[in-house]
C-alpha cells in the first residue's frame, strides 16, 4: 500500500565476525567497548542530531558529505563520519588476516609504491605519526588523476575526517584513536599497527574494494 | 618527593639554609617538585642522548590520587606518554642549535609559530601541558575555591555552579584529543573556559592558564574506558587543586590588572 519509506533512523551495523573473533590481536574486551560503546554512541548521537531535520532519512554517506560542507563542518559531521569510518574499519579486518595481498591489488601496490614492503612501511609510518586522534588509509584516486600517474596513495586524517569527503575512494583503514588500542596495547601504538598489518588486515576486502572502484571508472 | 622542610631551630637562629649552621639541612633539603630540573634523573630508563629537559615528577606519589586516578594509569600516563614527549623533544633539540637554548615556555611559544607549528611544537607543548596538568591536581582535591578566586569566578561566570557546568560541557564536547582550560584572558582581563586540540596551549597566544584537564583518551581510558563524563566529574569533585589555582591567579595578578583593590576610605 505505502511506497517504501527511507529508514527512520540509522542502525548500528555489527562487524562481519563475532566480537571475540580477532583474539588475541584485538581482544573481545576492546571490541565490546569499541563497537558496543564508541561506535554505538556515534550512531545514537547522530540519530538524535538529525531527527526532524532534512537530513533524516538520507543515507549515511549522504549525511556525511552534506555535513562535511566543503570543510566547514556542520555539527552532525563528526558523528556521521565516525559511523562510516568504523563500519569501514571492521570491514578492513578479518580473523586470520594479515599476510600479503595478491593479484591485481599486489600489482597495483608494487607499481605505485615500488614494493609491498615499501607500501607497508609508508602505511605504518602514517598510522604512527598521525598526532592525536585519527586514521590512516590506503586510497584509490583517479579524479583528479595525480600528475605522477599513481592510483594508490597512503593518507592520514585527523579526528573524523575521511578520504571520501576529500574525493578519494577508500580501500583500507586503521583506527589510531587511542580508544582503538589502549586496552590491548596502552601507549604502544607501533605494536598495535604491526599486529594489525601482520594478523588482521583483510586483503580480500581491500581487493574487492579496488575492483569496485576500477569498475566505476572503466 | 615534594616537601620543603627545614628544622625550626635553624630558622630560629636566623641562619640561612645554606650557611654553615644549617649545612646538615642542605643535605635533607628537598627542593619542591616545581623547581626540579635536570638530566632525567627521575626517569626509569637511562637516556643515551644529551638531555635538555628532564621528566618532572608529579607533586605526589603515583598512587596518591586513587581511586579517582589509579596508580596503574599514572604509571602509563606519566611514565610512558609524558616520558615519551620528553625523550622526543630532547632528540629534536639535539639537532637544533637555536631552539635548545630556550626555556620551555619560550620554546612552546616560538615553535607554535602563530598557528603554523614547527616540528618541535607537539613534543614541547605536551611536556609543558603534562607538567601543568599534574600540578593542577592534588590528593583530596575538588570542592570549591575560596576568597578572591571564588569572587573572580562568580564575577566572570555568574556562579561557581555555572563555571563547573561550562567546564564539564566543554570537556564532553571536545572532539578528538585535547585539553580543557580555565584561563585568565590577558586582554579581556577575565576568566574563561577554553578548549584546545591535540597539544595546543593558551600560552601560545599569551593568555594565562590557571588549571587544565587532559581529555586525550590516554588520560582516562584505563580507569574509565569510554565514560569521559565519569572522569570529568571525578576530576572536578576529587582531584582539581584550588590551592594551586589560587597561587597561579595570585601570580597572574602581577601581570594582569583585575581591578582596583578595595582600599577602605578613612
Amino acid at each position: 500500500m505505502a511506497t517504501s519509506t527511507p529508514p527512520a533512523k540509522l542502525e548500528l551495523r555489527p562487524p562481519p565476525y563475532p566480537l571475540d573473533a580477532l583474539e588475541p590481536h584485538m581482544s573481545q574486551n576492546t571490541m565490546s567497548f569499541h563497537w558496543g560503546k564508541h561506535h554505538r554512541a556515534y550512531v545514537d548521537n547522530l540519530n538524535k542530531q538529525i531527527v526532524g531535520t532534512e537530513l533524516q532519512g538520507k543515507s549515511l554517506e549522504d549525511v556525511m558529505i552534506r555535513t562535511y560542507n566543503k570543510g566547514d563542518l556542520l555539527p552532525p559531521f563528526n558523528n556521521a563520519a565516525q559511523v562510516w569510518n568504523h563500519d569501514f574499519f571492521w570491514d578492513s579486518m578479518k580473523p586470520g588476516g594479515g599476510g600479503k595481498p595478491s593479484g591485481e591489488l599486489l600489482k597495483a601496490i608494487e607499481r605505485d609504491f615500488g614494493s609491498f614492503e615499501k607500501f607497508s612501511e609508508e602505511f605504518r609510518s602514517a598510522a604512527a605519526t598521525q598526532f592525536g586522534s585519527g586514521w590512516a588509509w590506503l586510497v584509490y584516486t583517479v579524479n583528479p588523476r595525480p600528475s605522477d600517474g599513481k592510483e594508490l596513495l597512503v593518507l592520514k586524517t585527523p579526528n573524523a575526517v575521511n578520504p571520501l569527503v576529500l574525493g578519494y575512494t577508500a580501500l583500507l583503514t586503521i583506527d589510531v584513536w587511542e580508544h582503538a588500542y589502549y586496552l590491548d596495547y596502552q601507549n604502544r601504538r607501533p605494536d598495535y599497527i604491526s599486529i594489525f598489518m601482520e594478523k588482521l588486515v583483510s586483503w580480500d576486502a581491500v581487493s574487492a574494494k579496488l575492483e569496485v572502484a576500477k569498475s566505476r571508472v572503466a | 618527593m615534594g616537601s620543603f622542610s627545614l628544622h625550626a631551630s635553624c630558622l630560629a637562629k636566623h641562619n640561612l639554609p645554606w650557611s654553615n649552621g644549617c649545612s646538615q639541612n642542605l643535605n635533607s633539603l628537598r627542593i619542591p617538585a616545581l623547581q626540579q630540573r635536570g638530566p632525567g634523573f627521575l626517569s626509569r630508563k637511562a637516556s643515551k642522548i644529551l638531555a635538555f629537559y628532564g621528566l618532572k615528577s608529579p607533586p605526589y606519589a603515583l598512587d596518591a590520587l586513587e581511586p579517582y586516578m589509579s596508580k596503574r594509569l599514572l604509571e602509563t600516563h606519566w611514565g610512558e606518554h609524558h616520558h615519551g614527549y620528553v625523550e622526543g623533544l630532547n632528540k629534536q633539540l639535539e639537532k637544533n642549535d637555536i631552539l635548545y637554548s630556550y626555556t620551555l615556555d619560550e620554546l612552546v611559544k616560538v615553535t607554535y609559530n602563530n598557528g603554523n607549528p614547527l616540528p618541535e611544537f607537539n613534543n614541547a607543548a605536551q611536556v609543558w601541558n603534562h607538567d601543568f596538568f599534574w600540578e593542577s591536581m592534588q590528593p583530596g582535591g575538588g570542592g570549591m575555591p575560596e576568597l578572591g578566586l571564588l569572587q573572580q569566578i562568580e564575577k566572570d561566570f555568574g556562579s561557581f555552579t555555572n563555571f563547573k557546568e561550562k567546564f564539564i560541557e566543554a570537556s564532553l564536547s571536545l572532539f578528538g584529543s585535547g585539553w580543557v582550560w580555565l584561563v585568565l584572558k590577558r586582554q579581556e582581563k577575565r576568566l574563561e573556559v577554553v578548549k584546545t586540540s591535540n597539544a595546543v596551549n593558551p600560552i601560545a597566544w599569551d593568555d594565562i592558564p590557571l588549571m587544565s584537564l587532559d581529555t586525550w583518551e590516554h588520560a582516562y581510558y584505563q580507569d574509565y574506558k569510554h565514560d569521559r563524563g565519569k572522569y570529568v566529574n571525578a576530576f572536578m569533585n576529587h582531584l582539581v587543586s584550588w590551592h594551586v589555582v589560587t597561587a597561579r591567579i595570585i601570580r597572574a595578578e602581577a601581570f594582569v590588572n583585575l581591578g582596583e583593590p578595595k582600599i577602605p576610605v578613612a
